[in-house]
């Protein structure tokens, strides 16, 4: 294993993460419907209750993701985190919001009362996936920063990353780019959601309310994607030259970045197709057994990962800076110069084979509680509900 | 470009955000670790009995489990990405070892402890029973595993070990994972750690089954779980104590200036007597160098001797001594404070020149001042410290928070041996109601005295985010002090909010009880 492939290998874990996070912010996507699909007290309670069982994967997942990052590429966590200080700290807190709604809505004693907690929900179920995404449009468009190793010796001042102005981290808004990869993103849970409480609830009426919000967020999804896709795949791009880690602009990078590789390509493409059948196949007419076809969830999320985890390694592999710097190119991250040392990175590799294990017993898990759908009655009758 | 002075409120700011945040947090870690123990065993004695009053039991534990559970996920997402919002140059200063535990912690244990858990809280009707423990046991694994690797990444700031500084990318960067991961500091802290958990778990099962007997309800339940925390809260609180005394032992070798923080010991030397009660003003930092000692000491002669060394003569060096020098009694010296600035300072310099010689291509300069960085690297961090004072930690804060963690620890021990006699002596459980009362009172007390084992060990540590490499003002974001403000407040009312509401559902939780189909 050499230091290159090991600095490849754990982009991808990461960008692998990162698709999975994107994927189970169905969680977020359902929250943010709560109070437009779920009409009654009831409705919301088993709305409530189908994400609470998964919400822990998507915080557990996130909170990987922060984990991985520093540890392979902690030049990346030390600029972004300490200088994008205010874009960060908003979705912390609302993700801090969204893990201890679950357990105290519907509790005695709550205080605040059971409407407030689900506000909450709703609230992280928009601010989540948009801010996240908008953090994620930055590694395409670039942020406000300087580094500096040498400032280590500066006895008064020895801070290496800086932000480029005291918004810290707001300016990312300020990218119109950044804010529609945001809003795509919020559409996208919103499907992903969707399909999931279609596939993990036994109801009617909210079977049909689901089904028509799904259309609603597709026509909005689409256009989203399709513009940012555009604009990414005829932008400019940051280059680096691997031998002396200087910056250059190339035309059309990341166009250029994606057919570099057939395999990247392909994975791609057919990311796009899956998520497209996924949010369509509820849409279609009825099966055998005369309900609608809840499977969308595993097509469009399987999608999901593909998309988001290809785009992400664009960013990436291929001599591509993952985290452009507007105000100073050379300041730029890559691969190359932010991450861990090949021993750390080795070391991890190890670890990291425990990955699939991880998986296998999450999905074993999974599986027992879904056996069946949840129901009213399930509600009714279980003490630990939330 | 021109770079403006780091703002010295703004540390001051982070460093009260990150303590917030983790005294937060450390309030509902120790109840997670510690109720996962009592319902696993409570579980496991349903498993082998089929006794439906067992499960009962379990499950109302848990139920209690579940809402502190969500404050300990909350509050542990904060504390994580905070080492990145506002400790950025430490993360990268030494992000290669110490953010590989922080990854493996993932990976490894918060995936485990939040798949079971899930299972354990709504599996009860779908899986099996067997399957169903499993859960529940893999739910606290996975919660001591997380402590593990937590605690190998803040020991490893108590005492840095298995790195090496890169001049090249002008960081420190991992040699040896081992070294890392089974340094005995980290082996203390963990063991000393999950059994302060235990305690507290146990303390807080049996405060809470006593108020049923204080309020004669539940009794055939309360009676069952004061019973097993009584056992547990026994056996850990005297195994704390020997840890105790263990992890002060590796203090004294590790972090001398902690101990004599922790023991107030101005001018150390041979025969050190442990001391019990002084009057340290809990106010204001001891004039140390024209004081000889705290007055009104009362000591136990050669006990800390004993303690620091396992040798009633050993030496004891005192803050004065660390500061001035002192020769060990295996005979290696401990240099002077301006003696260590000063190669402090040669290690900055020369890593300059190093940068400024490779920027020239000058292999020549490349190679002398690599070397002598090489030479002085072992007190980088005094390079940053411009006086005494800087390196002596609050005296106060670990002189009473040591006396009140020690003095609970005791008094625990004697709380649990008589609540075992009592119930062993198979009376009337109700009495004595002064013990009931005691056990109650108690829940606080482990609460505080299980925070004050973290002040010792973090204000102990004083001034170093990493022991002799990284003063805190070397660590932080370069950020506006108004932002840092703004944000600690910001946590500062939404944990209090969210604690408050936290409460309320206990107490409404405990105070509906069990559903045992009773009364
Ligand atoms: C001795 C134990 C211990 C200590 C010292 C810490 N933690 Fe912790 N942490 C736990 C023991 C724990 C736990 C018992 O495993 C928790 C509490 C509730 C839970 O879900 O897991 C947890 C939760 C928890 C979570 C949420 C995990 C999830 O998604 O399930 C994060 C991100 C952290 N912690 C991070 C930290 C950081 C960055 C710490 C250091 C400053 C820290 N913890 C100190
Ligand atoms: C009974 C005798 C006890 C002794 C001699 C003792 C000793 C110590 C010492 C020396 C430290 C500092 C270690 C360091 O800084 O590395 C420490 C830390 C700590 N103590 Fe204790 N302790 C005792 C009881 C307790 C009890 C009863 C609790 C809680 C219920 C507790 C909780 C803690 C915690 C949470 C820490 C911080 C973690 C650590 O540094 O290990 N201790 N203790
Ligand atoms: C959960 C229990 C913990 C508690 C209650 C606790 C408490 C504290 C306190 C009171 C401070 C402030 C000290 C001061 O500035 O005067 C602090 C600082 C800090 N602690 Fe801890 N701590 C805990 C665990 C940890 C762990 C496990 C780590 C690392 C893995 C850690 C890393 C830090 C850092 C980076 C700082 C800020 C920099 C510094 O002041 O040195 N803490 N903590």
């Amino acid at each position: 294993m050499t230091y290159e492939f090991l600095q490849h290998y754990w982009c991808f874990i990461i960008a692998l993460l990162a698709a999975l996070l994107v994927f189970l912010m169905f969680v977020q996507g359902a929250n943010s419907q709560l109070f437009e699909l779920g009409k009654t007290t009831k409705e919301r309670r088993m709305l409530v209750n189908s994400t609470g069982r998964k919400w822990e994967f998507t915080f557990t997942t996130l909170v990987t993701f922060g984990g991985a990052f520093f540890a392979a590429y902690p030049l990346f966590y030390s600029t972004s985190f300490g200088g994008a200080y205010w874009l960060w700290m908003i979705i912390l807190f609302s993700f801090v919001l969204q893990a201890v709604s679950y357990e105290f809505q519907n509790k005695s004693g709550n205080t605040l009362g059971t409407r407030t907690f689900q506000t909450l929900l709703v609230i992280n179920g928009f601010v989540g996936p948009f801010l996240l995404g908008v953090a994620v449009g930055t590694f395409f468009d670039g942020a406000n920063f300087y580094v500096d190793r040498d400032n280590i010796v500066e006895i008064g001042s020895p801070v290496v990353s800086r932000w480029a102005n005291a918004s810290h981290g707001l300016d990312a808004l300020l990218d119109i780019w950044n804010v529609v990869l945001g809003l795509a993103i919020v559409f996208l849970s919103r499907i992903l959601g969707n399909l999931y409480t279609l596939n993990n609830i036994e109801s009617q009426t909210l079977s049909q309310r689901n089904r028509s919000a799904l259309i609603r967020n597709v026509l909005f999804f689409l256009p989203l994607f399709i513009a940012f896709a555009i604009h990414l795949f005829t932008k400019d791009g940051y280059a680096y030259d691997p031998a002396t880690g200087a910056i250059s602009v190339v035309p059309a990078k990341y166009l250029k970045n994606l057919f570099q590789s057939a395999p990247v390509l392909i994975l791609f493409l057919i990311g796009v197709l899956l998520v497209l059948a996924g949010s369509l196949l509820p849409l279609r007419k009825k099966q055998a057994d005369g309900k609608p076809c809840s499977c969308g969830i595993w097509s469009a999320g399987i999608g999901t990962v593909l998309v988001v985890l290809t785009l992400l390694l664009l960013t990436a592999w291929f001599n591509t800076p993952y985290y452009p710097s507007l105000v100073d190119p050379q300041s730029s991250l890559t691969m190359q110069n932010s991450s861990s040392s090949e021993f750390t990175l080795r070391t991890m590799f190890w670890v990291s084979l425990l990955v699939p294990f991880v998986l296998a017993y999450i999905i074993y898990a999974w599986r027992s509680i879904d056996k069946t759908k949840l129901t009213e009655k399930e509600i009714d009758e279980d003490e630990h509900v939330y | 470009m021109n770079l403006l002075e780091i703002d010295a409120g703004m540390i001051d700011w982070s460093r009260a955000q990150f303590a917030l945040t983790a005294i937060y947090h450390w309030l509902f870690v120790p109840l997670t670790l510690g109720l996962a123990l009592v319902m696993g065993i409570m579980e496991t004695i349903y498993y082998r009995t089929g006794k439906e009053f067992w499960k009962q039991t379990a499950k109302f534990w848990q139920k209690l489990f579940g809402v502190n559970f969500a404050m300990g996920v909350a509050t542990g997402l904060i504390l994580e990405f905070e080492f990145g919002t506002n400790w950025s140059n430490y993360s990268w200063f030494v992000g290669d070892i110490f953010g590989a535990p922080l990854a493996i912690e993932g990976i490894v244990a918060f995936f485990m402890e939040s798949t079971f858990v899930a299972v354990m809280f709504f599996g009860w009707k779908k899986v099996s029973k067997g399957f169903h423990l499993t859960a529940t046991w893999l739910t606290g694994l996975g919660a001591t595993i997380s402590a593990w690797w937590i605690l190998v990444a803040n020991s490893w700031m108590q005492h840095p070990v298995g790195q090496e500084f890169n001049p090249e990318t002008v960081r420190n960067e991992m040699v040896s994972f081992s070294d890392v991961a089974l340094s005995p500091v980290a082996i203390d802290k963990f063991i000393h750690t999950v059994l302060s958990a235990w305690v507290l778990g146990a303390i807080f099962v049996a405060g809470v089954s006593a108020w049923y007997l204080l309020k004669k309800r539940h009794l055939n339940f309360a009676r069952s779980s004061l019973k097993i925390s009584a056992i547990v809260g026994f056996a850990s609180s005297l195994l704390i104590a020997v840890s105790g005394d263990h992890s002060a032992y590796t203090v004294a070798q590790t972090q001398p200036m902690k101990l004599a923080a922790m023991e107030a010991l101005y001018d150390g030397g041979n025969d050190q007597g442990l001391t019990i009660v002084a009057a340290v003003n809990p106010f204001a930092q001891p004039d140390y160098a024209n004081e000889k000692e705290p007055g009104m000491k009362i000591a136990i002669p050669n006990l800390l001797s004993f303690l620091a060394t396992h040798d009633f003569h050993g030496f004891v060096p005192g803050v004065n001594d660390i500061i001035r020098g002192y020769t060990k009694d295996d005979g290696t010296v401990e240099l002077p404070l301006d003696e260590k600035i000063h190669r402090g300072q040669a290690a900055i310099t020369a890593l300059h020149n190093y940068r400024l010689g490779k920027q020239n291509g000058d292999e020549t300069v490349m190679r002398e001042e690599g070397a002598i960085l090489k030479e002085n690297m072992a007190y980088f961090g005094y390079g940053y410290i411009k006086d005494a004072d800087q390196i002596v930690p609050y005296i106060p804060v670990c002189f009473y928070a040591f006396r009140i963690m020690v003095g609970g620890g005791c008094l625990f021990i004697l709380l649990f041996a008589l609540i075992l006699f009592y119930l062993r002596k198979g009376k009337d459980i109700l009495r004595p109601r002064w013990l009931l009362h005691a056990a109650f009172w108690c829940i606080p007390l482990a609460y505080i005295v299980s925070e004050c084992g973290w002040l010792v060990a973090e204000f102990g540590r004083q001034p170093w985010t990493i022991q002799d490499m990284l003063p805190t003002w070397v660590g932080v974001s370069d950020l506006q002090s108004s932002s840092v403000v703004t944000t600690f407040f910001l946590f500062l009312i939404l944990f209090t909010t969210l604690l408050i509401v936290e409460f309320n559902i206990l107490r409404k939780q405990i105070k509906k009880g069990p559903d045992l189909g009773e009364e």
